[in-house]
């Protein structure tokens, strides 16, 4: 029988506030919810929703694939090629950032990008035969996240290019990413000139190597402390990473130093790496992907393991729905933009760089970058609001990560479908904005969401996959 | 075009800071574009790139530059000193972080901000209510569901997972209860004591629960059920699972249960249990006539019989000191005219409309009804009245658009008046229910109608009486005396209850001479 006579009545208040008023002024305790409808107001499946509140399938497949997320340790191993080190990565394959998408619908700085891709592997020499190349499906696209990688902006790998090696030595799995090449006219934004495709070979033929020697001289490195720190130096190790690059190169310069590179290689790399901020990203997204994936593919989990974005479509995947993209148009980004530009120039959103808010990091630790939180309206309170807001829609916390701002309190980590819907609080990414013709390059950075849909897609088949 | 620039020196500042400055002064009258950066050689490249800069300028990495093209010095000037402010602004703007935690979104957000909570009170609207319930049920809250709209399927679907998790479920369209003394949606603040209600009737437990208070006699607990649940497709799961609840409830020593007449395989059900209790039981399905009372179980056929044997089982036999409101009422001016035959019943509460009809068929016979017991007397308008006729403006029918008739009188109001128009027009018989959730001063709304009224008639040397009943408590915001007083000083005739004030109605028509023939 219910027993409610030992208790003191606590209640929580959906729908009319006077309700929740006069059990205050009777004085009784009673909270009222800031409730919508659920789901978009789609009542089927906020009625699906309801049966996986709490469900004991899911929470217990919740706590494995988080146990797991927070157990992965990635560390730096070293540099390579890309052929030779991703999986599957055969003949004249070229990996975008995002859900699989055809040629022919891809947006402009991802077009940019890949045929600026096929000079630079050799296999035309100018943009006009590249072009014709793609069209008569002479080269296979994939994504990156079916690869183990994840690309930033457009996201684009070819075979030859140089990848950061991440290993996580506590689960065995790696992740991968192409080196950071800085801001202005650069591949991954789909600029695709001659002084593009020009340093992308100096990358390959002297930075690769000389980072490679020098991380072999020093032994692995972890990544997971480093991060920790950059958040601790004003990083949110999305769209600020200059404490995280300023720590990688600290620990770079005495391997190179004591390797076998010359002075001059190394002074290009040092000053290579000091003249973009951005370097570390490209070690923070893939050692993301390392983490979450091996939290991917438990059975009935209703965790987030990947927001993807290819410049058409915003994508998540859920760890207890392997092998299924979940997809909607992908937004514009509504931030802030470079002198001459407007949202009117922008390219939907784009690049796989949302694997860190996946992971409980950038926008989700707002609160670590006070220097950048004009992006969420301005002052540091705002960040702080933001972070604090993220855990509600999350399975747990990453002690690993704090946020100094908030007490040290742990980034909210592990995004739960369940709570995105019941909420319709959206998770939040940092992001920068392309130009959405190709070679134009950068043109703002802001904050946009994860669009609810995607979120709601998911309902129904974990619905499935637990309720007989 | 004019292009113009400004140079503030020692400063830095961030540079998403700063475009968020340039987004603004693009904003401003006049100003075509606008840049405000550091003035690092990297940056007065991209300034120069997009035509910003057309002069050689001399400025530091660490100043800031802003630079504007604008048809009009003036608005260049005006922008100059915007920026000043707002970088100023930048470093001056010190509020301390927001600590005020906005409200939570869901139930699940609620529970994990506060673990005591153990109870959901639902009133979203109705296709979404059944899942909110679900989601209370699954994190172990009992819940109340004043929505209605609820399909019966997820009526029992959600019933059932009560009673699998040993939580109450009380509605959907369960207007009142009151647990642990706490009154929740439509209820009235009454005294704490002996007495268990289970109701799926709102007005019914409210009147049941504000008589036995008025008496002294306190409620353990009042739990409701929803109008549906002794239908025969719920099976009365929760009138079941409540009466069982306040059998096994140490603070309750007699029990009430309250409903329109069920299915009799459900009464049977229902009267079953009680039998097997070991509990008073009194049974109040509204007319329902059982010839079977005992010393357990006894059979009420109007809800003020409901209160007083209640009283009665409390107080060891002795009767509940009755408030003779009658007396001041001055039944001996029987001023009608040859016209004037009919009561016109204009009630906000759904159970007393019920009531009412059921005293007046036993008395005057063929009542006519918006929501009728007999279907034979359905009104033909709902609208409009004719003979004996009363109506429950709290239904779906009257209350499109508006609110209910216990928070908003409008639509009361104009039907007194339209009653008072007709010359057929003897008696109007009205409900006040105070308490949570009803209007803060019904009674002054209620004195305005009658007057208008009252103004109506006088035109047409006609006198209509005006009969009525305060359903609540004098904790209530809206006190039961200060009520009473207010409807004394206007002249209308009070009773107790619904069925004394019925039944007061009834006498003033019969005891009419005019309309002593008619009968």
């Amino acid at each position: 029988m219910p027993d409610l006579s030992n208790k003191e009545l606590n209640i929580t208040n959906v729908g009319l506030r006077s309700f929740c008023e006069n059990i205050q002024s009777a004085g009784g305790s009673a909270t009222h919810l800031d409730w919508e409808p659920p789901a978009n107001g789609d009542s089927e499946i906020g009625s699906k929703l309801a049966d996986l509140v709490n469900h004991k399938k899911i929470e217990v497949a919740n706590d494995e694939a988080f146990g797991r997320y927070l157990a992965a340790n990635p560390v730096l191993a070293g540099v390579g090629m890309a052929c030779e080190n991703l999986p599957n990565m055969v003949g004249k394959t070229i990996l975008h950032a995002g859900a699989p998408v055809d040629w022919r619908d891809m947006c402009g700085p991802m077009k940019g990008s890949i045929l600026g891709a096929a000079i630079y592997e050799g296999w035309v020499d100018n943009l006009v035969d590249a072009e014709k190349m793609a069209d008569h499906g002479e080269i296979s696209f994939d994504s990156c996240h079916h690869h183990n990688a994840v690309g930033p902006m457009a996201g684009i790998i070819s075979p030859s290019m140089p990848v950061w090696i991440i290993n996580n030595t506590e689960h065995g799995n790696q992740a991968f990413t192409t080196l950071n090449e800085g801001l202005g006219k650069v591949l991954r934004f789909g600029a695709n000139s001659p002084d593009v495709i020009k340093r992308l070979k100096w990358m390959e033929e002297f930075l690769a190597p000389t980072l490679n020697s020098a991380i072999q001289k020093t032994g692995p490195i972890e990544l997971k402390p480093l991060i920790s720190q950059a958040l601790h130096m004003g990083d949110e190790v999305h769209n600020r990473n200059a404490a995280g690059s300023s720590l990688l190169i600290k620990k770079l310069v005495v391997g190179a130093l004591g390797s076998d590179s010359t002075q001059n290689e190394i002074k290009e790399m040092v000053s290579f790496i000091s003249g973009n901020d951005h370097f570390f990203l490209n070690l923070s997204m893939p050692s993301c992907k390392a983490m979450l994936d091996v939290a991917h593919g438990v059975p009935h989990s209703s965790m987030v393991t990947a927001m993807a974005r290819n410049g058409v479509e915003f994508a998540i995947r859920v760890s207890g729905l392997s092998g299924q993209w979940f997809t909607t148009p992908a937004p514009v980004v509504d931030g802030l933009y470079f002198p001459g530009y407007s949202m009117d120039d922008a390219a939907a959103d784009l690049g796989d760089s949302a694997i860190t808010e996946t992971s409980g990091l950038g926008g989700f630790a707002m609160a670590a970058s006070p220097a950048i939180t004009q992006f969420v309206g301005g002052s540091p309170a705002d960040a702080l609001l933001q972070s604090r807001n993220m855990r509600n829609i999350t399975i747990g916390t990453n002690s690993q990560f704090t946020l100094p701002a908030l007490d040290f309190a742990p980034t909210a980590a592990g995004i739960d479908v369940r709570k995105v819907v019941d909420t319709n609080i959206l998770p939040v990414v940092n992001t920068g904005i392309a130009h959405k013709e190709a070679g134009v390059g950068q043109i703002g950075a802001g904050i946009t969401s994860a669009p609810l849909d995607v979120f709601v897609q998911t309902i129904t088949p974990l619905h499935k996959s637990v309720i007989y | 075009m004019l292009k113009k620039h400004m140079i503030l020196k020692n400063h830095y500042s961030d540079s998403v800071a700063l475009m968020r400055i340039a987004a603004d002064l693009e904003a401003l009258p006049g100003i075509l574009q606008a840049t405000v950066i550091m003035a690092t050689e990297a940056n007065l490249e991209r300034a120069r790139a997009i035509d910003l800069l057309d002069e050689l300028i001399e400025a530091q990495p660490n100043n800031i530059l802003i630079a504007v093209s604008t048809q009009d010095a003036n608005a260049a000037a005006a922008a100059f000193s915007e920026v000043e402010m707002q970088i100023k602004n930048l470093s001056s703007n010190k509020d301390l972080p927001t600590t005020i935690e906005p409200e939570a979104k869901s139930i699940l957000m609620s529970v994990e901000r506060n673990a005591e909570l153990n109870l959901a009170l639902i009133s979203c609207p109705g296709e979404y209510a059944g899942a909110e319930a679900k989601k209370a049920l699954n994190l172990g809250l009992n819940v109340m569901i004043f929505s209605d709209n609820v399909s019966v399927r997820e009526e029992v679907d959600i019933k059932n997972i009560g009673l699998d998790k040993d939580l109450l479920v009380m509605g959907p369209d369960c207007g009142t209860a009151i647990i642990n003394g706490l009154p929740l949606g439509f209820a009235n603040v009454v005294t704490d004591g002996p007495v268990g209600i289970v109701a799926a009737s709102g007005t019914g437990l409210q009147q049941v629960s504000s008589l036995l208070s008025q008496w002294g006699v306190g409620i353990s607990q009042a739990i409701g059920t929803g109008g549906r649940d002794l239908n025969a497709e719920v099976g009365g799961i929760s009138m079941i699972q409540g009466l069982n609840t306040l059998l096994e409830d140490n603070k309750t020593k007699v029990i009430v249960l309250i409903s329109k007449p069920p299915s009799n395989d459900v009464a049977e059900k229902v009267i079953n249990v009680a039998r097997a209790g070991s509990k008073p039981v009194i049974v109040c399905f509204l007319g329902w006539d059982d010839k079977r009372s005992d010393d357990l179980v006894q059979f009420a056929r109007v809800l003020d019989d409901a209160a007083e044997f209640a009283y009665v089982k409390v107080n060891n036999g002795n009767v509940p000191q009755r408030r003779n409101f009658e007396i001041n009422c001055g039944v001996e001016e029987f001023d009608h005219n040859k016209d004037q035959k009919y009561l016109r019943g204009i009630f906000s509460g759904g159970t007393f409309c019920y009531e009412t009809q059921l005293i007046l068929s036993d008395s005057l016979g063929p009542v006519w009804s918006s929501t009728p017991i007999d279907q034979a007397f359905r009104l033909k308008n709902s609208w409009i009245s004719q003979e004996h006729t009363v109506i429950d403006l709290g239904d779906d029918e009257f209350t499109q658009g508006r609110p209910h008739p216990m928070i908003d009188h409008r639509t009361r109001h104009e039907r007194i008046l339209q009653e008072a128009r007709d010359p057929e027009t003897a008696v109007i018989l009205f409900d006040v229910v105070i308490g949570y959730g009803s209007h803060a001063n019904p009674a002054a709304e209620i004195l305005t109608s009658i007057e208008g009224a009252r103004n109506i008639a006088a035109k047409e040397n006609r006198h209509i009486d005006f009969v009525g009943f305060v359903c609540g408590t004098d904790r209530d915001p809206q006190q039961f005396t200060r009520q009473i007083e207010m409807l004394k000083s206007a002249g209308v005739k009070l009773a107790e209850s619904n069925s004394k004030a019925t039944l007061l109605a009834v006498s003033l028509i019969k005891t009419n001479p005019v309309t002593k023939d008619y009968k």
